[in-house]
């Protein structure tokens, strides 16, 4: 079983490199958003500073709904798709593969390019590593519940717009709390609640959503 | 050439199947044991794909059930699963890997351990032999047919295959070695369930045939 997980894995990330623009088209879409807005906002540092965990958040929210239509589609159309559900791996297992390579290549990279984006905001460096550590905790829960409605809206007609419309709403607790961790911590708060909140959150979608999505694609593919 | 025994037998009870306003069949029945060659024929429309897709538990059946060894396969999932080989309409070819790594990844997903060596062979016996490194890309739809079947050499010991039309898109050498494959894996004394419209060559002990009507 562990055999037919890595294998997954390895694929989807060997199909990311060979097919890199995918990849680059969501960390640039993500980029070019939060550049925009200093540039929007005008050179206010006090305001810049205020607004920074927000727009990070905000963007890193859309570049992550930018990336879930690819998530089964493909596997999807040319058949793949089928031959895991027939696979000797339990399909939630699978799934919870998918998801992680899928946030290796569309998460990870918004996670590690962020610091180097918020210094456009002047945001203080004290408080990056809680802005690091709450998209690092808060894009999988995004890939998570997104592999549900993914899964939900496959082979459908207008998928992307139902799709966002599905997964928008749960989206929102996630941008409340992740946005809120940097903030308090730049108050002096400290965001050590919300980063925990945000914990508990993944560890309750890392367990529930692969099933869950699971279900989805088994009802969809019908 | 090793046989297998004590094959469970696939047992389709009363099945129907509807698609949205229209009945496919209705009441269709059928037992298959191991050593037996089931050819579901009929026109294009008339339900051939989703039997087999009923028959592989990818789709439930309006009414009635498909049993393996007497059990349900809705229920019985990962355990039936493991001894089934299914190549569908769809080739599960990815344009980005080569004709090895697409093999090596379809193999690896039905639980079947294949080595580097045995896939370059199993590739050579569908006469794919030169292009196991080339991206699918580049492959005529023929030959990524053939990378998908590749994948029945190295399933020997799975006791059900259920192929939905094979022979599309192949030539007669590739007709001719599939057909090979299908008939000594039927004489190991496997059960293999197959769609086609050629008048298959296949020498079978026994062979049941089921005509689906157009309606």
């Amino acid at each position: 079983m562990m055999a037919a997980l890595h294998c997954v894995i390895h694929r989807d990330l060997l199909l990311a490199v060979r097919r890199s623009s995918d990849v680059l088209t969501v960390l640039l879409f993500f980029v070019i958003v939060v550049s925009l807005f200093p540039l929007g906002v005008g050179p206010d540092p006090a305001l810049l500073r205020t607004i920074a965990p927000g727009v990070i958040w905000v963007a890193a929210l859309l570049a992550s709904m930018l990336a879930l239509n690819r998530m089964f589609a493909a596997d999807h159309a040319d058949g793949t798709l089928e031959q895991m559900l027939l696979g000797v791996t339990p399909l939630g297992m699978t799934v919870a593969a998918k998801v992680l390579a899928h946030w290796l290549v569309s998460g990870l990279p918004l996670v590690l390019i962020s610091p180097v984006l918020a210094l456009q905001f002047d945001f203080s460096q004290e408080f990056l590593g809680t802005l690091m550590l709450s998209l690092f905790l808060g894009t999988p829960v995004l890939s998570l519940i997104g592999a549900i409605g993914a899964a939900l809206t496959l082979g459908l007609r207008g998928a992307g717009a139902l799709l966002s419309l599905l997964v928008l709403p749960l989206y929102v607790p996630v941008l409340i709390i992740g946005a809120g961790a940097a903030e308090s911590a730049v108050s002096g708060l400290g965001g050590q609640a919300q980063l925990l909140l945000l914990g508990a959150l993944l560890v309750l979608a890392g367990a529930f959503a692969p099933w869950a999505a699971a279900v989805a694609l088994r009802i969809s593919t019908e | 050439m090793e046989k297998i025994s004590g094959i469970p037998s696939l047992e389709a009870v009363d099945l129907r199947c509807t698609r949205g306003e229209r009945t496919l069949f209705d009441g269709l029945g059928f037992t298959l044991r191991g050593g037996e060659l089931l050819r579901v024929g009929g026109a294009n429309g008339s339900g051939k794909t989703s039997l087999l897709r009923i028959a592989c538990g990818l789709l439930e059946p309006t009414a009635g059930e498909v049993r393996w060894a007497g059990e349900n396969i809705r229920r019985l999932q990962e355990e039936f699963w493991r001894r089934l080989v299914y190549v569908g309409h769809a080739n599960a070819i990815k344009e980005d890997l080569s004709a090895a790594e697409n093999l090596h990844v379809a193999c690896t997903l039905a639980g079947v351990r294949a080595q580097p060596a045995q896939i370059g062979e199993a590739l050579a016996r569908l006469g794919l032999a030169g292009c196991e490194k080339l991206p699918a890309r580049v492959l005529s739809q023929g030959q990524r047919r053939r990378t998908a079947l590749a994948r029945l050499a190295l399933s020997d010991a799975m006791p059900l295959w259920i192929l939905d039309e094979p022979f599309a898109a192949l030539d007669a050498a590739a007709i001719d070695c599939v057909q090979r494959l299908i008939a000594e894996h039927v004489s190991r004394g496997a059960a293999v369930i197959l769609t086609t419209h050629l008048e298959a060559r296949i020498t079978a002990a026994a062979t049941l045939r089921i005509d689906l009507e157009a309606n």
